[in-house]
């Protein structure tokens, strides 16, 4: 009904929150205002503001892409009140409820799932590279 | 088949981030993750639909089928579309600020 919105609610957080982290990296000569990391990262590890942008973009993909989908459902129209749960009083309980239980998984996924991307990253990124095998 | 079309998406997009390479700057990542993250949240809506007892994928009827492969293709579409918007903002390339301030002198 509006799961995605709980995803929504996350991606504008970690929006603002990249911001203030890519500011205070821009001043400390860590990244450019591209975004774009000055640092060697096999020495300080990946900067924040690039970290922050892969969970964002997984966060506003799917946000943007499941929204599609309610439309495709008719579950999210383009005016007001844009969920077509709330014409309902009924249906309202029932759509927080699915905002609680499957919204709040969703982004808790996404989250879990970015977290593990960023430790592997970091990792490979800090290991000493691997010297090509010789060609015999 | 929303799901299974989606991660397909995403591990076409990923191959395709790793075959451009580091110094690739089409944002192809991008793409990839936009994918990864709506079928990461399709999965848990898919695990939910396990929990109320109905199919993970719906493949029993096949108009129901029919219609999520449909609806798969849409997001594929619209997942590139996105993209194209964002390649547009972000400029990556430079061509659309080339391509406007090209002259014929």
């Amino acid at each position: 009904m509006a799961c995605f919105l709980v995803g929504g609610g996350e991606a504008i957080i970690g929006t603002a929150v990249r911001a203030v982290v890519k500011k205070k990296e821009m001043e400390q000569g860590i990244v450019d205002e591209h975004g774009n990391q000055l640092t060697d990262p096999a020495e300080s590890g990946i900067c924040w503001t690039r970290k922050i942008g892969w969970l964002l973009n997984m966060l506003w993909g799917g946000v943007i892409l499941l929204c599609i989908e309610h439309m495709w459902h008719g579950e999210v129209v383009p005016f007001p009140p844009f969920l077509t749960a709330m014409n309902d009083p009924s249906e309202i309980p029932v759509m927080l409820h699915e905002m609680a239980t499957i919204g709040v998984g969703m982004a808790l996924l996404v989250t879990l799932v970015w977290f593990i991307a960023i430790f592997v990253a970091d990792t490979a990124a800090k290991a000493k590279p691997v010297t090509a095998a010789k060609e015999a | 088949m929303t799901l299974v079309i989606t991660l397909l998406a995403a591990a076409i997009a990923t191959i395709a981030w790793y075959a451009a390479g580091p110094k690739s700057t089409m944002k192809i990542g991008v793409l990839a993750l936009m994918y990864w993250g709506a079928g990461l949240m399709w999965i848990v809506d898919g695990i939910a639909c396990l929990a109320e007892g109905e199919a993970f994928i719906e493949i029993a009827d096949t108009a129901a089928m029919l219609d999520d492969a449909i609806l798969g293709g849409v997001v594929v579409v619209a997942g590139l579309v996105t993209w194209a918007i964002y390649l547009l903002i972000k400029d990556p390339k430079g061509t659309l600020l080339n391509s406007l301030r090209r002259s014929a002198a």
